[in-house]
Protein backbone atom coordinates (compact mmCIF):
# COMPACT_ATOMS: atom_id res chain seq x y z
CA UNK A 1 0.00 0.00 0.00
CA UNK A 2 1.70 3.16 -1.27
CA UNK A 3 -0.14 5.53 1.07
CA UNK A 4 1.13 3.66 4.14
CA UNK A 5 4.70 3.70 2.84
CA UNK A 6 4.53 7.47 2.29
CA UNK A 7 3.19 8.03 5.81
CA UNK A 8 5.85 5.75 7.30
CA UNK A 9 8.66 7.66 5.57
CA UNK A 10 7.06 11.00 6.43
CA UNK A 11 6.73 10.20 10.13
CA UNK A 12 10.28 8.86 10.21
CA UNK A 13 11.47 12.14 8.72
CA UNK A 14 9.27 14.25 11.01
CA UNK A 15 10.51 12.41 14.12
CA UNK A 16 14.11 12.94 12.98
CA UNK A 17 14.06 16.26 11.17
CA UNK A 18 17.03 17.74 13.02
CA UNK A 19 19.31 16.85 10.12
CA UNK A 20 22.31 19.02 11.12
CA UNK A 21 22.58 16.85 14.25
CA UNK A 22 23.74 13.91 12.13
CA UNK A 23 26.68 15.92 10.80
CA UNK A 24 27.59 17.60 14.07
CA UNK A 25 27.14 14.58 16.35
CA UNK A 26 24.86 16.53 18.69
CA UNK A 27 21.24 16.04 19.69
CA UNK A 28 18.37 18.53 19.46
CA UNK A 29 17.81 20.37 22.75
CA UNK A 30 14.65 22.36 22.02
CA UNK A 31 11.23 22.41 23.72
CA UNK A 32 9.74 19.71 21.46
CA UNK A 33 11.77 17.20 23.42
CA UNK A 34 9.23 17.48 26.21
CA UNK A 35 6.68 15.67 24.03
CA UNK A 36 6.81 11.92 23.37
CA UNK A 37 6.46 10.75 19.79
CA UNK A 38 4.00 7.85 19.43
CA UNK A 39 6.43 5.35 17.87
CA UNK A 40 9.73 3.84 18.98
CA UNK A 41 12.34 6.48 18.17
CA UNK A 42 15.41 7.01 20.35
CA UNK A 43 15.66 10.50 21.83
CA UNK A 44 19.41 10.36 21.59
CA UNK A 45 19.20 10.04 17.83
CA UNK A 46 20.95 13.19 16.51
CA UNK A 47 17.89 13.91 14.39
CA UNK A 48 15.21 13.27 17.02
CA UNK A 49 12.89 16.20 17.68
CA UNK A 50 10.73 14.46 20.30
CA UNK A 51 11.19 12.11 23.22
CA UNK A 52 10.98 8.31 23.07
CA UNK A 53 7.90 7.08 24.99
CA UNK A 54 9.70 3.99 26.29
CA UNK A 55 12.81 5.92 27.29
CA UNK A 56 10.70 8.55 29.03
CA UNK A 57 8.66 5.89 30.80
CA UNK A 58 11.81 4.24 32.11
CA UNK A 59 13.47 7.51 33.06
CA UNK A 60 10.74 8.08 35.64
CA UNK A 61 11.75 4.88 37.40
CA UNK A 62 15.48 5.42 36.94
CA UNK A 63 17.69 7.90 38.72
CA UNK A 64 17.63 8.82 42.38
CA UNK A 65 13.99 9.85 42.71
CA UNK A 66 11.15 7.46 41.93
CA UNK A 67 7.93 8.98 40.66
CA UNK A 68 4.81 7.71 38.93
CA UNK A 69 4.96 8.75 35.23
CA UNK A 70 1.50 10.31 34.90
CA UNK A 71 2.38 12.45 31.88
CA UNK A 72 4.09 9.73 29.82
CA UNK A 73 1.49 7.11 30.74
CA UNK A 74 -1.23 9.60 29.79
CA UNK A 75 0.36 10.09 26.35
CA UNK A 76 0.78 6.33 25.80
CA UNK A 77 -2.75 5.59 27.04
CA UNK A 78 -4.28 8.28 24.84
CA UNK A 79 -2.29 7.17 21.79
CA UNK A 80 -3.27 3.55 22.44
CA UNK A 81 -6.95 4.40 22.80
CA UNK A 82 -6.96 6.45 19.63
CA UNK A 83 -4.81 4.28 17.40
CA UNK A 84 -3.74 1.01 19.09
CA UNK A 85 -1.10 -0.72 17.00
CA UNK A 86 -1.92 1.45 14.01
CA UNK A 87 1.10 3.39 15.29
CA UNK A 88 3.28 0.28 14.74
CA UNK A 89 2.06 -0.12 11.19
CA UNK A 90 2.03 3.49 10.12
CA UNK A 91 4.17 5.66 12.39
CA UNK A 92 7.09 3.67 13.78
CA UNK A 93 10.53 4.30 12.25
CA UNK A 94 11.95 1.04 13.57
CA UNK A 95 9.00 -0.84 12.06
CA UNK A 96 9.79 0.82 8.74
CA UNK A 97 13.44 -0.28 8.98
CA UNK A 98 12.33 -3.89 9.43
CA UNK A 99 9.91 -3.67 6.52
CA UNK A 100 12.60 -2.26 4.23
CA UNK A 101 14.91 -5.13 5.20
CA UNK A 102 12.14 -7.65 4.53
CA UNK A 103 11.88 -6.29 0.98
CA UNK A 104 15.33 -7.70 0.19
CA UNK A 105 14.86 -10.48 -2.36
CA UNK A 106 15.66 -13.56 -0.25
CA UNK A 107 13.67 -16.66 0.65
CA UNK A 108 11.24 -15.79 3.47
CA UNK A 109 10.53 -17.79 6.59
CA UNK A 110 6.89 -18.71 7.05
CA UNK A 111 6.59 -19.12 10.80
CA UNK A 112 4.99 -22.29 12.10
CA UNK A 113 1.95 -21.76 14.33
CA UNK A 114 3.97 -22.77 17.38
CA UNK A 115 6.07 -19.63 16.91
CA UNK A 116 2.98 -17.49 17.32
CA UNK A 117 3.16 -18.15 21.05
CA UNK A 118 6.49 -16.31 21.03
CA UNK A 119 4.43 -13.14 20.62
CA UNK A 120 3.80 -13.36 24.38
CA UNK A 121 7.53 -12.76 24.89
CA UNK A 122 7.04 -9.03 24.33
CA UNK A 123 4.68 -8.83 27.31
CA UNK A 124 7.21 -10.64 29.50
CA UNK A 125 9.97 -8.29 28.29
CA UNK A 126 7.76 -5.28 28.97
CA UNK A 127 7.06 -6.38 32.55
CA UNK A 128 10.65 -7.39 33.32
CA UNK A 129 12.54 -4.59 31.57
CA UNK A 130 10.16 -1.67 32.04
CA UNK A 131 9.00 -2.45 35.54
CA UNK A 132 10.73 -5.18 37.55
CA UNK A 133 14.38 -4.51 36.68
CA UNK A 134 14.25 -0.70 37.02
CA UNK A 135 12.49 -1.02 40.38
CA UNK A 136 14.79 -3.83 41.54
CA UNK A 137 17.84 -1.69 40.77
CA UNK A 138 16.23 1.26 42.51
CA UNK A 139 15.54 -0.64 45.72
CA UNK A 140 18.93 -2.40 45.61
CA UNK A 141 21.16 0.57 44.77
CA UNK A 142 19.04 3.66 45.31
CA UNK A 143 19.30 4.32 41.59
CA UNK A 144 16.84 3.03 39.01
CA UNK A 145 17.92 1.78 35.61
CA UNK A 146 16.34 2.09 32.14
CA UNK A 147 16.89 -1.63 31.60
CA UNK A 148 15.24 -1.96 28.18
CA UNK A 149 17.21 0.97 26.73
CA UNK A 150 20.41 -0.31 28.28
CA UNK A 151 20.31 -4.02 27.51
CA UNK A 152 17.98 -4.54 24.57
CA UNK A 153 16.78 -1.59 22.49
CA UNK A 154 18.26 -2.01 18.98
CA UNK A 155 16.60 1.26 17.92
CA UNK A 156 18.95 3.11 20.28
CA UNK A 157 21.96 1.41 18.74
CA UNK A 158 20.82 2.10 15.19
CA UNK A 159 19.48 5.62 15.62
CA UNK A 160 21.73 6.98 18.37
CA UNK A 161 24.90 4.96 18.97
CA UNK A 162 25.97 4.40 15.36
CA UNK A 163 25.36 7.92 13.97
CA UNK A 164 26.82 9.59 17.07
CA UNK A 165 29.88 7.33 17.17
CA UNK A 166 30.47 7.98 13.49
CA UNK A 167 31.03 11.72 13.98
CA UNK A 168 31.67 12.22 17.70
CA UNK A 169 35.16 11.17 18.88
CA UNK A 170 34.32 11.34 22.60
CA UNK A 171 31.42 8.96 22.19
CA UNK A 172 33.37 6.64 19.91
CA UNK A 173 36.20 6.41 22.45
CA UNK A 174 33.79 5.65 25.29
CA UNK A 175 32.16 2.65 23.63
CA UNK A 176 32.75 -0.65 25.39
CA UNK A 177 31.32 -4.11 25.94
CA UNK A 178 27.78 -2.88 26.47
CA UNK A 179 27.80 -1.25 23.04
CA UNK A 180 29.04 -4.46 21.41
CA UNK A 181 26.30 -6.43 23.18
CA UNK A 182 23.71 -4.00 21.84
CA UNK A 183 25.33 -4.10 18.41
CA UNK A 184 24.96 -7.89 18.47
CA UNK A 185 21.24 -7.51 19.26
CA UNK A 186 20.90 -5.04 16.39
CA UNK A 187 22.68 -7.43 14.00
CA UNK A 188 20.42 -10.32 15.02
CA UNK A 189 17.37 -8.06 14.54
CA UNK A 190 18.59 -6.92 11.12
CA UNK A 191 19.30 -10.48 9.93
CA UNK A 192 16.00 -11.78 11.31
CA UNK A 193 14.13 -8.91 9.63
CA UNK A 194 15.45 -9.96 6.23
CA UNK A 195 13.75 -13.35 6.57
CA UNK A 196 10.87 -12.74 8.98
CA UNK A 197 8.34 -9.91 8.71
CA UNK A 198 8.90 -7.47 11.61
CA UNK A 199 10.41 -9.89 14.16
CA UNK A 200 11.19 -7.15 16.69
CA UNK A 201 7.60 -5.86 16.62
CA UNK A 202 6.19 -9.36 16.99
CA UNK A 203 8.35 -10.77 19.72
CA UNK A 204 10.26 -8.04 21.55
CA UNK A 205 8.82 -4.51 21.40
CA UNK A 206 7.31 -3.44 24.76
CA UNK A 207 5.66 -0.42 23.13
CA UNK A 208 3.88 -2.72 20.69
CA UNK A 209 2.92 -4.88 23.67
CA UNK A 210 1.35 -1.89 25.43
CA UNK A 211 -0.45 -0.65 22.32
CA UNK A 212 -1.70 -4.18 21.57
CA UNK A 213 -3.75 -4.07 24.78
CA UNK A 214 -5.81 -1.25 23.21
CA UNK A 215 -6.10 -2.77 19.74
CA UNK A 216 -9.73 -3.80 20.11
CA UNK A 217 -10.71 -0.59 21.92
CA UNK A 218 -8.90 1.86 19.67
CA UNK A 219 -10.95 4.44 17.82
CA UNK A 220 -9.09 4.03 14.52
CA UNK A 221 -7.90 0.89 12.77
CA UNK A 222 -9.12 -1.90 10.53
CA UNK A 223 -12.56 -3.35 11.07
CA UNK A 224 -14.78 -5.89 9.36
CA UNK A 225 -18.33 -5.23 8.21
CA UNK A 226 -19.85 -8.51 9.38
CA UNK A 227 -22.73 -8.31 6.90
CA UNK A 228 -20.29 -8.34 3.98
CA UNK A 229 -17.89 -10.99 5.33
CA UNK A 230 -18.22 -14.42 3.67
CA UNK A 231 -15.66 -16.09 5.99
CA UNK A 232 -13.31 -16.95 3.15
CA UNK A 233 -10.35 -16.25 5.50
CA UNK A 234 -8.28 -14.76 2.67
CA UNK A 235 -7.45 -11.86 4.99
CA UNK A 236 -5.93 -14.22 7.56
CA UNK A 237 -4.04 -16.22 4.94
CA UNK A 238 -2.55 -13.02 3.51
CA UNK A 239 -1.75 -11.23 6.78
CA UNK A 240 1.99 -10.45 6.94
CA UNK A 241 1.83 -10.45 10.75
CA UNK A 242 0.12 -13.88 10.76
CA UNK A 243 -2.80 -12.56 12.80
CA UNK A 244 -5.41 -15.06 13.88
CA UNK A 245 -8.13 -12.47 13.37
CA UNK A 246 -8.36 -9.05 11.73
CA UNK A 247 -7.75 -6.40 14.40
CA UNK A 248 -6.46 -8.80 17.08
CA UNK A 249 -3.53 -7.95 19.37
CA UNK A 250 -0.92 -8.74 16.73
CA UNK A 251 -2.64 -6.67 14.03
CA UNK A 252 -0.70 -3.52 13.12
CA UNK A 253 -3.61 -2.20 11.02
CA UNK A 254 -1.50 -2.15 7.87
CA UNK A 255 -4.74 -2.87 5.97
CA UNK A 256 -2.95 -5.14 3.46
CA UNK A 257 -5.84 -7.58 4.07
CA UNK A 258 -8.31 -5.02 2.74
CA UNK A 259 -6.69 -5.40 -0.69
CA UNK A 260 -7.38 -9.14 -0.86
CA UNK A 261 -10.89 -9.12 0.58
CA UNK A 262 -13.21 -10.20 -2.26
CA UNK A 263 -16.25 -8.47 -0.75
CA UNK A 264 -14.65 -5.23 0.48
CA UNK A 265 -15.65 -6.14 4.01
CA UNK A 266 -12.48 -4.73 5.59
CA UNK A 267 -12.01 -1.03 5.97
CA UNK A 268 -9.44 1.17 7.62
CA UNK A 269 -10.72 4.20 9.47
CA UNK A 270 -12.86 5.07 12.43
CA UNK A 271 -14.10 1.84 13.97
CA UNK A 272 -16.87 3.11 16.25
CA UNK B 1 -17.06 -1.67 25.58
CA UNK B 2 -18.09 1.95 24.96
CA UNK B 3 -18.17 2.62 28.69
CA UNK B 4 -14.77 1.02 29.18
CA UNK B 5 -13.32 3.13 26.35
CA UNK B 6 -14.81 6.33 27.76
CA UNK B 7 -13.44 5.57 31.22
CA UNK B 8 -9.99 4.88 29.82
CA UNK B 9 -10.12 8.10 27.78
CA UNK B 10 -10.98 9.98 30.93
CA UNK B 11 -8.16 8.27 32.81
CA UNK B 12 -5.72 9.15 30.01
CA UNK B 13 -6.75 12.82 30.01
CA UNK B 14 -6.56 12.97 33.82
CA UNK B 15 -3.12 11.34 33.83
CA UNK B 16 -1.90 13.73 31.16
CA UNK B 17 -3.34 16.78 32.89
CA UNK B 18 -2.03 15.80 36.31
CA UNK B 19 1.39 15.05 34.82
CA UNK B 20 1.51 18.47 33.18
CA UNK B 21 0.46 20.10 36.46
CA UNK B 22 3.32 18.27 38.19
CA UNK B 23 5.70 19.72 35.60
CA UNK B 24 6.58 16.26 34.28
CA UNK B 25 7.14 17.47 30.69
CA UNK B 26 10.20 19.31 32.05
CA UNK B 27 11.58 16.07 33.49
CA UNK B 28 10.95 14.31 30.19
CA UNK B 29 12.73 17.12 28.38
CA UNK B 30 15.63 17.15 30.82
CA UNK B 31 16.22 13.47 30.12
CA UNK B 32 15.67 13.78 26.38
CA UNK B 33 18.11 16.66 25.81
CA UNK B 34 21.05 14.86 27.34
CA UNK B 35 22.82 11.94 25.70
CA UNK B 36 21.20 8.75 26.94
CA UNK B 37 24.28 6.72 27.81
CA UNK B 38 22.23 3.55 28.20
CA UNK B 39 20.68 3.95 24.75
CA UNK B 40 24.08 4.52 23.17
CA UNK B 41 25.59 1.61 25.08
CA UNK B 42 28.09 3.45 27.25
CA UNK B 43 26.61 3.56 30.72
Amino acid sequence: MVKRKIIQWLTTFLYNANLPGFLQGHIYRGPLKSVCVPGLNCYSCPGALGACPLGSLQSSVSGAILHFPFYVLGIILLTGLLFGRLICGWACPFGLVQEVLYKLPTPKVKLHKSFHKLAYLKYIIAIIFLLILPLAFYYANGLGLPAFCKYICPAGTLEAALPLAAVNNDIRNALGNLFFWKLLILCVTVIASIFIYRPFCRFICPLGAIYSLFNKLSLYGVSITEAKCINCHKCIAYCPMNCAQVGDRECIHCAECANVCPTDAIKLGRKF
Amino acid sequence: MKQKRSLLFLAAILCLGYGIMQNEPTSVMRKAITFCLECIGIG
